[in-house]
């Protein structure tokens, strides 16, 4: 029950972590047709940064100056380059975004060295906030619980309730009828462009003490977040959220169980002998395989719903 | 005359077949008789590699499919290399050498008929994602199942099966070259040939006009699906060789890494013209053996370059040189001579201001932390001085506007002489 209890909030934790940083390349992704691959990158810089500021300010400035200085960054790479490959095509784009991603990974490893930073959680909430079943829960995470979901308040209202959000959501699905309506058609792109990049260092800064700050964040995290977005369905924030939840649900509970499809066997009399492929398929516990679950899951969902959980159009 | 056409159409073919055989040769240390190690391992990862990105062009060239799972067949060719060739070692396995780069290919066609079938029921952007997390989900698996992928360490086998056709025992690095070369020269050749079929061409065409090809009564998934289990066919085969190569294959192999670098290759290559690949791999290669060996930030120029060929070259080096064809037909090539050569400088400029300032910063890090000391250009350079600094930023700035002047300069230059050619017709 403990471990239940536990696993459920840090599954939470994780999700709406995964949720930030999916919410954005959902966004940017259904409105300019851009898959980002640059994302988990600029989620890297901005726990990089939030380090970097932390040391001189303190963390609660960084919490607000390094997400902004990753929006800008978003600024400059939509304005400097996506526009100008945008006439190439979509392929091009991709490329461009893939390009991004060797430089900035580097760039990083150039400005910060090849060593895990040691950014970590402010000492003001450094302390246990409640225990369960003689288990403490960091204030930390409840933290990290309550700016995700501050942002989902706040990205939720803007896009509904906004004339912002109202501008967005009709350049989804019909920019040219909203740019012949007078509106600046790429300035809305470079904001949604800008807001993803906001977000994803915003991830970043809270994500980084959370897991470590090193150079392979980026490449440990983007996978996983690009399983998200296709799972909860291209383009669907309600089914990017889901998915999220569902993805970081699946990724702390498989550390925990032990249990192979072997165990399942067992009762039902069939029992494994031998060292070949297939007893070891059979007998490796969920806790060893736990990073390969969100992919089995994608390809499960690709197979039974192309479009994915709550996708509204093929691509 | 149409047989002086196809001779001039083949023979920078064979001249490149000519060259490639006498290779190894060229570089032999006659002296001591025997072959330089380090370039025929170099020459031999060129011909895995050319069928790497030609296999991976037959998707993003030729189909628009833009994979991101390539070195996964490559891999799995690769992995399954290694137990072939320890059943081949065990006597379990009567199959010559020369034919196991076969038996590879096909592991590699089986998994990309069962990957295909789940991908290219969609494209463009939803297929690159698919792709991403197939590549992923195998590389994830390689990692954790031992019986086949080996863990960490990888597999690990033995060439010399004393099985060949031609009594070959694969002891030394240039029987395996020649091994190498014979079946690049196989598969490039059937993959053109593919370029020539129906299949091919309707591939294009579900490329450039999804609903157009639907419309004359072809099924669009299914030519692609065909095509991206053959091009893990091909894949597999340069796997097979791979193993065959260094007896050892680890996870590098299937990751994504090497599927960045197929998209890398083929893309700066030029995707639009067969031939451009095959550039493209030698290209990548080369600089992946020299300048990684000279420098730690050998990413940094890789995205670089990239970025600019996709900003400013999307057709490749290929297409550039493809562009220069009318041109070179109407004998007015000498005129571009002059604005080329003003190109020159100020690109030299613009490239040692930005190779110089890379290298400072990334001396400032990670060459402290080896402990070396930073040599540019001949000579020990101290990086606490400004003025290397200086001078770099420098020779990068003033290259940039030079070039932009430069650049616009020759534009005219160009437009006016294709200008000339549009109207002469």
């Amino acid at each position: 029950m403990q471990i239940v209890l536990i696993s459920l909030l840090n599954g939470l934790v994780y999700g709406m972590l995964l949720f930030m940083l999916a919410s954005g390349l959902t966004l940017i992704f259904s409105m300019m047709g851009v898959l980002n691959f640059a994302h988990a990158s600029i989620y890297m810089v901005g726990a990089y940064l939030a380090y970097q500021i932390s040391q001189v300010l303190g963390f609660f400035p960084a919490l607000i100056i390094a997400p902004l200085v990753c929006g800008l960054i978003g600024v400059a790479i939509e304005v400097w380059g996506l526009r100008r490959v945008h006439h190439n095509g979509h392929i091009a784009e991709l490329l461009f975004t893939i390009g991004l991603v060797f430089i900035i990974q580097r760039l990083v490893q150039m400005t910060w060295g090849m060593l895990p930073m040691a950014y970590r959680v402010p000492p003001l909430l450094d302390f246990p906030l409640f225990t369960i079943y003689g288990a403490n829960f960091a204030a930390y995470r409840g933290f990290m619980l309550l700016v995700s979901a501050g942002m989902l308040l706040c990205t939720w209202v803007l896009l509904k309730k906004t004339r912002i959000g109202l501008i967005i959501q009709a350049s989804l699905t019909h920019p040219s009828m909203v740019g012949a309506l007078g509106h600046n058609v790429p300035v809305v792109f470079t904001t949604v462009f800008a807001g993803g990049c906001l977000l994803a260092g915003l991830a970043g800064v809270i994500g980084g003490n959370y897991q470590t700050t090193e150079p392979g964040m980026a490449d440990g995290m983007g996978p996983i977040v690009f399983v998200v977005v296709v799972f909860g369905g291209l383009g669907s924030l309600a089914g990017c959220f889901i998915a999220s939840i569902i993805m970081g649900m699946i990724q702390t509970f498989a550390v925990v169980i032990d249990y192979s499809i072997a165990d399942l066997l067992a009762p039902v009399g069939l029992a494994l002998h031998g060292d070949t492929l297939l007893t070891e398929v059979l007998t490796v516990p969920v806790s060893r395989i736990g990073g390969l679950l969100p992919f089995v899951m994608m390809v499960l969902i690709l197979f039974f719903r192309p479009r994915g959980l709550l996708g509204t159009r093929d691509t | 005359m149409s047989a002086s056409r196809a001779a001039s159409r083949w023979w920078p073919t064979i001249v490149v077949v000519l060259v490639a055989i006498a290779l190894p040769w060229i570089f032999y240390d006659w002296a001591h008789h025997r072959g330089s190690g380090f370039m025929i391992s170099m020459f031999s990862q060129m011909g895995m590699m050319v069928i790497l990105a030609l296999s991976y062009n037959m998707l993003l060239g030729q189909a628009g499919l833009f994979s991101l799972c390539h070195a996964t067949f490559f891999g799995i060719g690769g992995y399954s290399m290694v137990h072939f060739l320890n059943a081949a070692g065990d006597g379990d396995l009567p199959v010559p050498m020369e034919l196991m780069p076969l038996l590879a290919g096909l592991t590699g066609l089986a998994l990309a008929i069962v990957f295909g079938a789940m991908a290219t029921k969609q494209r463009a952007t939803a297929f690159a994602m698919i792709t991403l997390g197939i590549g992923e989900l195998v590389s994830t698996a390689a990692l954790m199942f031992h019986h086949f992928f080996g863990g960490e360490g990888g597999v690990s086998t033995n060439r010399m099966i004393d099985h060949s056709l031609f009594g070959l025992n694969y002891a030394s690095g240039i029987q395996v070259y020649y091994l190498i070369l014979a079946w690049t020269a196989i598969s490039t050749g059937l993959m053109y040939f593919l370029t020539q079929t129906p299949l091919g061409r309707m591939a294009n065409a579900a490329r450039d006009n999804f609903e157009r090809a639907q419309f004359i009564g072809y099924d669009p998934r299914m030519v692609r699906f065909i095509q991206f289990a053959l091009s893990g066919f091909f894949a597999g085969i340069g796997g097979g060789l791979y193993a065959i190569t260094y007896e050892i294959v680890t996870f590098d192999a299937l990751a994504a890494p090497l599927s960045a670098n197929a998209l890398l290759m083929a893309y700066i290559g030029g995707v639009t013209v067969f031939a451009g690949p095959i550039l493209g791999a030698i290209l990548i290669t080369l600089l992946q053996s020299g300048v990684s060996l000279l420098s730690n930030s050998w990413l940094v120029y890789v995205g670089v370059l990239f970025i600019a060929m996709v900003i400013f070259a999307p057709t490749g080096l290929a297409g550039i040189i493809h562009a220069h064809g009318p041109i070179r037909r109407s004998g007015r090539l000498g005129r571009l001579l002059v604005p080329y050569l003003r190109l020159v400088i100020p690109s030299l400029a613009l490239v040692l201001g930005f190779v110089g300032l890379v290298e400072l910063l990334s001396f400032l890090t990670i060459g402290a932390a080896q402990g070396r000391k930073l040599v540019l250009f001949g000579g020990p350079i101290d990086i606490k001085a400004t003025m290397p600094w200086a001078i770099s930023a420098g020779c990068l700035i003033v290259g940039m506007i030079w070039l932009r002047f430069e650049a616009a300069s020759f534009h005219r230059v160009w437009d006016g002489l294709t200008a000339e050619l549009k109207s002469r017709r």
